[in-house]
């Protein structure tokens, strides 16, 4: 008696809303890396001085890559949220009998994000 | 007052009679209070006797009446009709696993892989009788005490894509059955467990989808199990490159 | 044994590119890709910053770890979406693209 087979579709993660936002959340990570490729680039024309600096930062504000950084902001945005939420499931911490609620292991690294950022931004803006 | 009814879409497999599966439809009386389990026993009972399929507890302790409700893998015991009202309800064999007859699915895969991670306490030197029994603090007992819930029910390997597309993947509930033991203050078989867990068809193929741990009735959170071995599995690599002349 | 601590070693970075990712890539999206195009950012205070040490080493951090990330991720994407069958090509070609990347990343930092 053959038992019967249902291999798995290959639009596994269409069928259900949590297996989208686990794709989606994975996917996250080819804005991420154009971001840093062009952030690469815009690097290597600093290098090369103010003018062509200048000029591809000029190039750069057309409407076409603001809206490439915007996208690319929400991609990472979500790589953020996700990744900081699912912290409490790789870092158990337990005093006694008790876990550390998984808000006090997210919450921090929050924190130290929005710390981090407004250091960055600081360093970044004043003139 | 007009009895309600509700219409169930069961997966029906007869090996010795065709190829392929169908669906067939049936109706059954609508009970604020009955589950799932409920209708397919009442169909076996008053309707069609040759259905098949496994319960036993009937109350979520056992883990034998998995299936697919509506896709998604639920105990059937614990799911209420009317979850599902107006319906239709489908009622199909747990996802990822042969079919063996109707809702019946071949177990062997899971059975082995249960085994593979060696759950039991493993020791180094068994504690001779007169020194008594291995005594373990309630926070000893905490640290791993969720991930002993476990009722092999085996919805979490119907939720994953990973082993659904990988059948060697040694899946949720084998891993955090090995996680709860590496976990136990009178284990000393971490090292013992480390081929298998930290093995290529294990820890390292999950890519923390975290279905299992949705659709798991016990909150086993076998996602987070594998998350922390896969911690354990660096820090293993790390202590390796460190200090090469460790022991195993 | 090789092949299991070789998926430890790339998960590790995955672990370590997430993390710098998740903290820095935001705050830099909007910065080095919005503020800055516009014009809202003094560009020759940005040529004295990047050109500090600190800041290369810094620079090279988030330019590394974060490559090695996306290409674990994207690695497991393309088995999950059916290119199980080509395990090692996969491997190979998303680990070797953020090496190159992270070398691109070098030797640019360097000739600031």
């Amino acid at each position: 008696m053959k038992p019967y087979n249902r291999p798995i579709s290959a639009s596994w993660w269409l069928s259900k809303s949590s297996y989208l936002l686990f794709m989606l959340r994975e996917l996250t990570s080819i804005f991420v890396w154009a971001f840093l490729i062009y952030y690469l680039v815009q690097l290597s024309h600093l290098a090369k001085g103010t003018e062509k600096y200048t000029a591809f930062l000029e190039r750069h504000a057309s409407f076409g890559w603001i809206l490439f950084a915007v996208l690319a902001l929400v991609a990472a945005l979500y790589h953020s949220i996700t990744w900081f939420n699912l912290t409490p499931k790789v870092l158990v911490v337990r005093k006694g009998e008790e876990k550390i609620p998984p808000a006090l292991i997210a919450g921090p690294h929050y924190a130290a994000w929005l710390a981090i950022s407004a250091v960055i931004a600081w360093i970044v803006l004043r003139s | 007052m007009a009895e309600r009814s509700i219409t169930l879409e069961v997966f029906r497999y007869r090996p010795d009679k065709e190829q392929e599966p169908t669906f067939q439809s049936y109706t059954v009386p609508y009970r604020e209070d009955w589950v799932v389990l409920d209708a397919l026993n009442y169909l076996k009972d008053q309707v069609d006797g040759s259905l098949s399929y496994r319960w036993s507890c009937r109350m979520g302790v056992c883990g034998s009446c998995g299936m697919m409700v509506n896709g998604t893998p639920r105990l059937t015991c614990a799911a209420f009709l009317k979850d599902y009202y107006p319906g239709p309800v489908r009622v199909e064999p747990l996802a990822n696993f042969p079919v063996e007859r109707d809702l019946i699915v071949n177990l062997d895969d899971f059975m082995q892989k249960l085994k593979s991670v060696k759950p039991w306490i493993v020791r180094d030197q068994e504690q001779p009788i007169s020194e008594g029994e291995y005594r373990q603090s309630p926070a000893e007992l905490a640290n791993y005490k969720q991930f002993s819930m476990c009722i092999n029910c085996m919805l979490c390997y119907a939720a994953c894509p990973v082993y659904g597309l990988e059948p060697e993947f040694l899946g949720p509930a084998a891993i955090a059955l090995a996680h709860r033991y590496n976990l136990d203050s009178r284990d000393q078989g971490q090292s013992l467990r480390k081929d298998v867990v930290f093995g290529h068809e294990a820890i390292w193929q999950c890519t923390f989808v975290s279905e299992c741990s949705v659709v798991c009735p016990k909150d086993v959170d076998p996602a987070g199990a594998i998350q922390q071995e896969k911690v354990a599995g660096a820090l293993d690599l790390v202590k390796s490159v460190l200090m090469p002349w460790g022991s195993r | 044994m090789a092949k299991s601590s070789n998926e430890a070693f790339w998960w590790s970075l995955f672990s370590a590119g997430g993390m710098i990712a998740a903290l820095l890539v935001p705050i830099h999206i909007l910065l080095n890709g919005i503020a800055e195009p516009l014009g809202w950012v003094s560009t020759d205070h940005m040529r004295a910053l990047v050109s500090h040490p600190l800041t290369k080493l810094y620079l090279f951090v988030l330019l590394s770890l974060p490559f090695f990330h996306c290409a674990h991720r994207l690695r497991h994407v393309l088995y999950d979406m059916g290119l199980r069958g080509l395990q090692t090509p996969v491997a190979v070609l998303c680990y070797g693209a953020a090496l190159a990347c992270t070398v691109a990343a070098g030797a640019i930092l360097l000739s600031i």
